[in-house]
């Protein structure tokens, strides 16, 4: 299978075509070609072997690596309302395996991603704890750490398939979900060391953007499994990331996990800031909204062949896509090639972390008609994806935040795939 | 024999107890002065702790909203759409097909407008409002929304007692609230 991008592509627009493995087919087929000439003309050409290989020295070595140039990847960047603010999203259907890359990892922008030199930062953890402390980015990579791979998704990631506007390709539906290996201190460690009171019941975390984003968390989860990261992907967190210092919430929404983190406020109660008392609330039907609406459940999107592929002829495709709960680990995912009719188990690829993507494939052979395809996924919990009517059936139309039903993709008889 | 027994396992036992010692505490950063903790970053609670001193009314607060506000919500807080989302109105709304949510129909608390304000607004100059300025256009866009009086003061005293109108329009979240049929 071979992927063709145009510039195009890599916005997340226009289409990329999928072929099964006929390139090496025709690679063969031309050697024949070239040595049947070469046996008329009396064997005068090198052999075509020998001809591939470059007759000049390459490039030379750069100290920090670049993408080749005929990469062409990229996330869908759209500019925001206000100066400082937008959003990018990650090109899902053309990532291999579960880790973003740091540069293509999704970005929510609220007022810019500030400047700060790591020898400047400090931590303070204060409030309701034994001794508050002031931390320096060295004292933070002197305590013990650890390396986790987690997803991060923002609340709002696929608003638009409950909204009932579906995009048509990976990037734009899904695309604002990302996941990386994450390293820094557990938050229980700090804690640890600060002393938490017997009141102790919320943590406020601050971020050093001009906003000053600001949100609460409950101490059991500060207990549990947040780390306040430094690490990237094996380096320093990029600065869109939070760079230098962020939390990582596992499998809670995107909002939560505070970029630039400069403050944490052990409290025994919420602090009731917009993000969490107004904005990140569920409006229901009835007029009552959900506040503190945290966990990002159960979800899986085929990733390819998707929307904005097209597949060039009948014959084998593998299927593949992602899946990820922030309830735990990933069970199973099933995919249906028939518009639902039959669901096969997909294969997943191990090790299988919790909290994070998990990459699923399935062996597939298209006959050339037209079908709709999708994915649907259960996690630890015995928790199963549902379906969009499910969703709107139990919320409404106007909580469309942590949105997670099936998305269904149409392969049209010419081979172009849309949202179904 | 027993005694030596003993006094092996009394040593094991502050070995232990030495060792997870060493585990939880690292005895790492420093104890931040008084007058950091003043500084590094306001926390306001919804009964009014952690508010500063100063206070405002709307009076007041209509000056400080048409120099710092109105050129992204508009004259009266109606709103400029795409730049500032609309400031009042909506009271009542929430249960229609069409809810229209601001600050006076949906945010559940008063001290919520004041730390948003004071921590993030105005969008392009955050953290430029004095305390007394914030307590006043707080106390403009109480009073735009009918919530509180045009001479009403606000204090930290004062702003946590003011009754938002959808201060009981709150869950707590419920999920997992689809529990999709039997798969198999």
């Amino acid at each position: 299978m071979r992927l063709q991008l145009s510039e195009s592509d890599a916005l997340g627009k226009g289409t990329v075509e999928l072929r099964p493995s006929s390139s090496r087919i025709s690679r063969f087929l031309s050697r024949r070609r070239f040595l049947a000439m070469g046996a008329t003309l009396g064997a005068l050409a090198l052999p075509q072997a020998e001809s591939e290989v470059p007759r000049e020295l390459g490039t030379p070595l750069r100290a920090y690596g670049d993408p080749s140039p005929f990469e062409k990847i990229a996330r869908y960047f759209k500019p925001g309302q206000y100066p400082a603010s937008g959003g990018t999203a990650t090109p899902l259907q053309d990532l291999y395996g579960i880790i973003t890359p740091s540069a293509l990892h999704f970005v929510f922008m609220r007022a810019g991603v500030p400047v700060i030199a790591p020898a400047d930062h400090r931590l303070l953890i204060h409030g309701l704890v034994g001794q508050s402390l002031v931390f320096t980015m060295d004292d933070l990579k002197r305590m013990p750490f650890v390396s986790r791979v987690h997803f991060i998704e923002c609340a709002g990631n696929s608003g638009a398939e409950h909204i009932g506007k579906p995009r048509d390709n990976p990037t734009r539906s899904h695309g604002l979900a990302s996941c990386t290996e994450w390293t820094g201190v557990l938050l229980s460690t700090l804690l640890t060391e600060v002393g938490l009171k017997s009141e102790a019941r919320w943590v406020l975390a601050e971020g050093a953007d001009a906003c000053r984003m600001a949100r609460s968390l409950p101490i059991e989860k500060a207990m549990d499994d947040i780390i306040v990261a430094y690490g990237q992907n094996g380096e320093a967190l990029r600065p869109e990331q939070g760079y230098p210092l962020r939390l990582v919430v596992p499998g809670w929404e995107g909002n939560t996990n505070v970029k630039w983190l400069r403050r944490l406020h052990v409290l025994d109660r919420p602090a009731m800031t917009r993000e969490e008392a107004a904005s990140y609330t569920d409006l229901l039907p009835d007029g009552k909204a959900r506040q503190f609406t945290f966990v990002m459940e159960a979800k899986s999107v085929v990733t390819r062949p998707a929307g904005g592929h097209r597949l060039a002829s009948p014959g084998f495709y593998e299927i593949t896509g992602l899946a990820w709960s922030g309830r735990g680990r990933i069970n199973q995912v099933e995919v249906s090639t028939d518009g639902g009719h039959a669901w096969r188990m997909a294969e997943l690829q191990e090790p299988i972390h919790t909290k994070a993507f998990v990459r699923f494939r399935m062996p597939w052979t298209w006959d050339g008609s037209e079908t709709t395809i999708a994915s649907r996924c259960q996690d630890e919990t015995g928790y199963w994806q549902p379906t969009r009517e499910e969703i709107v059936a139990a919320r409404g139309m106007q909580a469309t935040d942590h949105y997670n039903g099936i998305k269904w993709w149409r392969i049209h008889a010419n081979g172009e795939l849309t949202h179904a | 024999m027993p005694r030596n027994f003993l006094l092996v396992f009394a040593g094991c036992a502050v070995l232990a107890l030495s060792l997870s010692g060493q585990e939880k505490h690292f005895r790492v950063g420093r104890a931040p002065s008084a007058e950091e903790l003043r500084h590094w970053g306001i926390t306001v609670l919804p009964d009014g702790a952690g508010l500063p001193q100063g206070s405002g009314t709307a009076i007041r607060g209509e000056r400080v909203y048409r120099d710092q506000c109105a050129g992204c919500h508009g004259d009266n807080g109606e709103g400029h759409q795409p730049l500032g989302p609309r400031l009042k109105g909506g009271i009542g709304s929430l249960r229609s097909a069409d809810p229209i949510q601001t600050i006076g129909s949906f945010w559940p608390y008063a001290t919520t407008v004041w730390d948003y304000i004071y921590r993030a607004m105005p969008y392009t100059q955050p953290g430029t409002l004095s305390a007394n300025d914030t307590y006043a256009v707080t106390a403009y866009l109480l009073y735009l929304n009918g919530i509180i009086l045009r001479n009403e003061v606000m204090n930290r005293e004062t702003l946590p007692k003011v009754k938002m109108p959808n201060r009981e329009g709150f869950v707590p979240d419920p999920r997992p609230d689809v529990t999709a049929p039997v798969r198999h």
